[in-house]
């Protein structure tokens, strides 16, 4: 089995090394795809923007199912692609088997934390990014109600909730916060007739602005939004574009910025643990054209001021996944 | 609870239970006459991608429709090709198309449009827009019963109604009509049928493309009418409910308008998690998201009358030689 396996490995390294150099970095787009206006595109800018900037060269895969995972990551590998970078938590127990069997390969994961010698692992303070838009909502609603919608319900995404809630409690202590979550399986990413159901509940409820976090799901909730004519929280990328003058804003990972910064780091890439935040750039909430008239700068200013503060260490945002608990509801 | 909630998840359970619905009754005449179809998932998957796709490259949303009927029907072929002329397990068959149409309409989707898998967001005349029942605004002033009709019954998209009325049709079909007669007597006992001179193949065909069009109804109706575009894998399990909203109800068009309501109601609570706090229950969303599986086992268990699925289901029609 295992000749079987370098045989087969060392076909594909003749295969995929024929055109690039030894040592490329790589990226692996988890199942969402790489044009997913979310969290894989923004890998994928970041991978782009590098390109740009140095002229280099990276190999990237798609996965098309689960059971590719695995092997994706030892194709590259044995390859000599440096670093490996993999976007989304799903990679975690992949990882975890393969990282120990390329201890010469850095591999990279983001969203999740992978404790190996060779793997550095990005997370994101979403609770602090969270906490901004959850200030905005607050002040951009008319009605005193103000809605969540988490997709899977996981830690990850109570997390983001619990940063939502804060922000909006902070803004306006008499708030009305309403949190759903789209189911208990994976498929709640990809439901979006019941992300809209959902927010039409809301908006029953009185809901005037709703944050979506919910990959798939998501678009169906912002779509229902400018539907109804309420505004809406994008998540992970720019989600502004999607209905313009409909989203308030979108809380951005800068994956980009995460991908940019271990291509450019190449081979010495450190293992270990990041953790992104306000002070790093990490998170964000997003401004462009499509949003300029929604968001004054009577409302930005106190919420740059609470970034500020955040990023300074003098507002400290709870972070819901330390005790799976929340101090305001 | 108040009456205003009432109406509100009321409205919901409307637009959820109508994919379900038609769902419902297309599996209806596959299984009454003798195909088993576990393959409505598949269908309606590949039919909300077809109408996402050709809704925003015409920009017409009645050709979305015509393209997801078409896309729905052609799985329906393909699984009667296997079942019923060359006898293949009818299980299997409907399993293999719903992984077919989870691969190929990502595929299609993805090499069309390369926006992982989703077709562009479709707006105007691309996509259904809701009608106003007449003398809506009048009909709203009556008390108690004004609101279930200006607000739960008018203001949903054409599909709506075409599903609710595919059930009066389908009973009318089904106990009146000398294809409807034919139609259950090809799946209780295909041999009378045989016998009788008429062919069972080009019935079962016959209810296959009836299968095929509500369907592609379903599947338009989830991504050009609840949604503006089609996402991956965005039926999300509503061909399963469906099935076991058909042996909830005993396989008979009535009673299905009735179970896929009650399950659209149940879907519709579950949105609304305060209402059920408000009673001092807190029951689990996923509680409510498994009660149609579990009233459906309930119900084939017997504890409720007895099933009387097709007898003929199932099976593979062979002539005696």
């Amino acid at each position: 089995m295992t000749v079987m396996k370098s045989v087969l490995g060392a076909a594909a390294m003749f295969a995929l090394s024929s055109h690039a150099s030894l040592a490329d970095p790589a990226l692996i787009y988890d199942l969402g795809g790489k044009f997913d206006k979310s969290f894989n595109e923004a890998a994928y800018r970041g991978a782009a923007r590098w390109v740009e900037e140095t002229g280099g060269s990276y190999k990237e895969l798609e996965m098309q199912s689960e059971a590719q995972r695995e092997q994706a990551l030892r194709r590259l590998a044995e390859s000599g692609a440096n670093p490996i970078v993999t976007t989304g938590f799903a990679f975690a127990d992949t990882l975890n088997t393969v990282a120990p069997d390329y201890p010469d390969t850095t591999f990279a994961i983001i969203d999740s934390i992978v404790d190996q010698p060779n793997v550095r692992s990005i997370v994101f303070k979403e609770e602090q990014g969270s906490y901004l838009v959850g200030m905005l909502a607050a002040e951009a609603s008319k009605t005193g109600t103000v809605g969540f919608i988490g997709g899977m319900d996981i830690p990850l995404i109570r997390k983001f909730a619990c940063g939502y809630v804060q922000g909006a409690k902070a803004a306006n202590p008499d708030i009305k916060i309403l949190q759903n979550m789209t189911g208990s399986t994976p498929a709640a990413w990809n439901d979006p007739v019941k992300g809209a159901e959902l927010a039409k509940a809301q908006v029953s409820q009185g809901a005037d602005v709703i944050y979506a976090a919910a990959g798939g799901t998501g678009i169906g909730i912002l779509q229902a939004a400018a539907d109804e004519d309420i505004l809406s929280i994008g998540v992970d990328s720019n989600q502004n574009m999607l209905h313009p003058g409909k989203v308030l804003t979108s809380m951005v990972k800068r994956v980009d910025n995460a991908v940019f910064d271990m291509f450019s780091a190449g081979a010495d890439l450190e293992p270990g643990t990041v953790t992104l935040g306000l002070s790093d750039d990490g998170v964000a909430y997003a401004m462009d054209e499509n949003n300029a008239d929604l968001v004054t700068d009577a409302m930005r200013a106190p919420v740059d001021a609470a970034g500020a503060k955040i990023a300074a260490g003098e507002i400290e945002v709870h972070d819901y996944t330390t005790d799976s608990a929340c101090p305001v509801q | 609870m108040d009456y205003p909630t009432l109406i509100a998840i009321l409205d919901s359970t409307l637009r959820l239970a109508t994919p379900l619905l038609l769902a419902c009754l297309a599996g209806l005449y596959s299984e009454r006459s003798g195909v088993v179809d576990i393959g409505l998932e598949g269908k309606m998957l590949m039919a909300a991608m077809a109408s996402g796709v050709v809704a925003y490259l015409t920009g017409n949303v009645w050709a979305g429709v015509g393209a997801a009927i078409g896309a729905s029907i052609l799985f329906s072929m393909i699984h009667g090709l296997a079942s019923i002329t060359f006898r293949g397990n009818q299980l299997i068959s409907g399993v293999a198309l719903n992984f077919l149409a989870s691969g190929l309409t990502v595929l299609i989707a993805q090499a069309l449009f390369h926006q992982g898998g989703r077709t562009p967001a479709l707006s105007g005349n691309a996509r259904f827009s809701t009608i106003t029942l007449p003398f809506e605004a009048e009909i709203r002033q009556v008390p108690i019963l004004g609101p279930l009709y200006s607000d739960v019954l008018s203001g949903h998209s054409i599909l709506v109604y075409v599903a609710l009325l595919a059930v009066p049709v389908t009973w009318w079909v089904l106990y009146r009509t000398r294809f409807g007669l034919r139609l259950r007597a090809v799946g209780e006992n295909p041999e009378s049928v045989d016998t009788a001179g008429i062919s069972v193949v080009g019935m079962r065909y016959g209810a296959l493309v009836i299968t095929g069009l509500l369907c592609g109804l379903a599947g338009a109706y989830m991504s050009t009418g609840l949604q503006a575009g089609f996402g991956r894998e965005m039926i999300a399990g509503r061909g399963y409910i469906a099935l076991a909203a058909l042996i909830f109800a005993n396989w008979h068009p009535w009673r299905a308008l009735g179970a896929t309501m009650l399950f659209g109601f149940l879907q519709a609570l579950a949105l609304r998690p305060d209402v059920l706090s408000n009673f001092g229950l807190s029951v689990p969303d996923a509680f409510l998201d498994a009660l149609p599986y579990v009233l459906t086992v309930i119900v084939l268990a017997g504890v409720v009358g007895k099933p009387t699925p097709p007898k003929a289901g199932g099976q593979p029609y062979v002539k005696e030689r």
